[in-house]
């Protein structure tokens, strides 16, 4: 067991090393501004006690580095610093949008997840059956829509046309939980579309690959009926690909979800990003980037860690 | 009850009837599950329902049509190896393959076929379509088939160029590391990581907010951002040819590190990475819309699908398909892209079972 726990940890480590780059990155990126962030936000035609003004109040006297670790430091204690258009704290803004944009991608999540799972098992089982190949060409349909079509082709049918959903998915803090799953209906189910096509193919792919491994055909040859050879013999070597599908999945769930935000008006952290990119509002933008990748590594490594837990060949790496 | 309906539903399951009778077990299948769909199609949406049906139908049947002929004609026109590989390509890779032809012929003569131009105001906003326009004007009065027109060469154009120059970035990094090795394939291998490991939507915005959204600088953060994925097909498949005899022999000879990855390592690792081509450009071509749509890619008066969606999205609201027309021509050509990818795939993987 001693020798788990080592993987794992080293494992840790490298997603947390990846984290501190990326926060540099994300930092610095805007270091490389032509000029500076007073020069960017108030322009060619500011006057230079302007520019000194504004330089003293966001701390750009001093040297790069110390502001990062400042910048860092306050990131951890979940202070963002201050907006530059609203000149309100990012972290105040960002905390009920990040809870929005978390409740979404859940909603989605538990809807997608085992209906994927299930359709891609029993793909893999029928593969090359007529069902395959109709559930394939759908798939590949879902995953080449950019998100923004099957949205707007839902608004249509079921908002418009049918009247069923709302098309906006406005929600506020006093909304009870039903109404907000009501109302965020139409986003969940656009991204659940995207997703289940990911996650069954992905599914099948590697149920395929499991079924026709030496063991599973031995397992046929000497007798043993269909289900007991799923049950028995692929399940418990499948967990650890199906672990991996899901949580690469729902990392993709993350990201995806900025172009969904922005076709609902959906009020999350997505919608918030986009927004301050085209404000130029850097503090916004920082603090949005650095909690979409460290979402988005958490899970990947969360990927990992399963798929090492689960899978007794990667736990004795040669 | 109507002749329509009664029509209809003689139709499916006579026709699945008669295919049960003559053994066609695969149509009696898609006949009969037809034929159960338009049951519950019918009771819970009706009469309009069972159109629906009809025309979705009709549409899937004259897509087949289309791709069988073209595969037809491809068979016929190429030379011979070419057509024995295209006479046994499945049906919706024959459909992919008449979609890309489709547009890059509009991409390329698009001003020839479009009767306006991109930017040209010939009417008042949102107009309905007539015999002049035929999908009707957007919201500033221009044709709105026009635009789709120019969509294809200015989207399309954009993503290719972003894609090659991913490509040459990534491939000759990668086959750079495999033949040397050692100290700059570790850096290079990290550096990758770090890339691959930021979403890369995410990481899109963040450097188009600092570098602003013009053309080229669209281009450039496209191509570093899809850059690492190609480095690490080149990579690994170059890691597999770099230990191969000839490559030792072309050492000794005394040839430089340049002309083995030109005339030694390229040739011999080209068949992966033409498959990855395609499947990059869709993802490639699938952010460049999203940027767009979210403001922040292609910027106006020039014709684009993804600001053509954002543009003309209040249109939604009144239950018109306009907005839908360029994010379906976006859908489209990805899923073209994605059958071809797919068949070549299969192909070269040799998968049979």
């Amino acid at each position: 067991m001693g020798d788990i726990a080592t993987i794992v940890l080293k494992r840790l480590g490298l997603g947390f090393v990846t984290l501190l780059v990326i926060s540099i990155i994300i930092f610095f990126a805007v270091e490389l501004l032509p000029g500076d962030i007073a020069q960017a936000v108030l322009g060619q035609g500011a006057t230079d006690e302007n520019l000194a003004a504004m330089r003293k109040e966001l701390g750009l006297d001093r040297p790069a580095p110390v502001r990062y670790f400042e910048w860092l430091g306050g990131a951890l204690t979940g202070d963002f610093g201050k907006s530059l258009v609203s000149q309100t704290p990012v972290a105040e803004a960002i905390g009920t949008r990040f809870g929005n944009t978390l409740f979404l991608a859940t909603f989605a999540a538990v809807i997608a997840v085992p209906i994927a799972i299930f359709l891609g098992i029993l793909v893999a089982l029928f593969r090359n059956s007529v069902f395959d190949r109709v559930a394939n060409v759908v798939t590949l349909t879902s995953i080449s829509s950019p998100e923004f079509f099957l949205g707007y082709i839902l608004i249509l049918f079921l908002a418009v046309k049918g009247g069923y959903f709302p098309a906006i998915a406005k929600i506020d803090e006093g909304m009870s939980f039903f109404d907000k799953l009501y109302r965020t209906f139409l986003p969940a189910l656009t991204m659940v579309l995207v997703v289940v096509a990911h996650m069954m193919r992905m599914t099948r792919a590697s149920i395929i690959n499991l079924l026709a491994s030496p063991y599973v055909e031995m397992a046929r040859l000497k007798g043993v009926p269909a289900w007991k050879v799923i049950v028995k013999h692929a399940l418990p070597n499948a967990w650890a690909p199906v672990i991996n599908v899901v949580a690469l999945n729902l990392a993709y769930l993350i990201t995806g979800v900025v172009l969904v935000e922005v076709v609902f008006v959906y009020p999350g952290i997505g919608q918030m990003l986009v927004d301050s990119v085209t404000k130029r509002d850097f503090p916004v933008v920082q603090a949005c980037c650095l909690i979409f990748a460290a979402t988005f590594i958490l899970l990947n490594l969360a990927a990992d860690v399963g798929s090492i837990l689960t899978n007794p060949r990667l736990r004795h790496p040669k | 009850m109507n002749y329509f309906i009664i029509g209809f539903y003689a139709l499916v399951i006579g026709a699945s009837t008669l295919a049960a009778y003559y053994q066609k077990r695969t149509t009696f299948i898609l006949l009969f599950s037809l034929t159960l769909v338009s049951f519950v199609m019918g009771i819970v949406g009706g009469e309009s329902m069972l159109w629906a049906v009809t025309l979705l139908a009709g549409i899937i049947a004259f897509s087949a049509g289309v791709s069988y002929s073209f595969r037809e004609f491809l068979v016929i026109i190429l030379p011979g190896d070419m057509s024995k590989e295209v006479k046994t390509a499945p049906l919706t890779a024959g459909f992919g393959l008449f979609v890309i032809f489709t547009y890059a012929i509009s991409g390329i003569f698009a001003p020839i076929i479009a009767p306006y131009g991109e930017a040209e105001i010939i009417s008042s906003a949102f107009a309905l379509a007539d015999d002049n326009m035929l999908l009707g004007a957007d919201q500033l009065g221009r044709d709105m088939f026009s635009r789709i027109i120019y969509g294809a060469r200015n989207t399309v154009g954009l993503a290719l160029l972003a894609t090659i120059l991913a490509f040459l970035m990534g491939a000759t990094a990668g086959l750079y590391a495999a033949t040397k090795g050692g100290k700059l394939d570790q850096l290079l291998g990290r550096i990758v990581d770090v890339i691959m490991s930021i979403p890369s939507l995410i990481f899109s915005l963040l450097l188009l907010s600092i570098f602003g959204t013009n053309t080229t600088t669209l281009i450039i953060v496209i191509a570093i951002i899809y850059s690492p994925r190609v480095f690490r097909l080149a990579r690994s498949v170059g890691g597999n040819v770099v230990v191969m005899d000839y490559i030792e022999a072309a050492k000794l000879r005394g040839e430089g590190t340049w002309y083995l990855i030109r005339k030694e390592m390229l040739p011999n690792s080209l068949a992966p990475l033409i498959a990855e081509f395609g499947l990059e450009f869709c993802f490639v071509f699938l952010l460049v819309a999203g940027l767009s749509f979210l403001g922040l890619g292609i910027q106006p008066p020039t014709a684009d699908w993804g600001s053509m969606v954002r543009e003309n999205a209040t249109l939604i609201s009144f239950g018109e398909i306009t907005p839908l027309i360029p994010a379906g021509a976006i859908a489209l050509l990805t899923v073209a892209v994605n059958f071809v990818v797919d068949w070549m795939l299969y192909r070269s993987s040799g998968l049979k079972e």
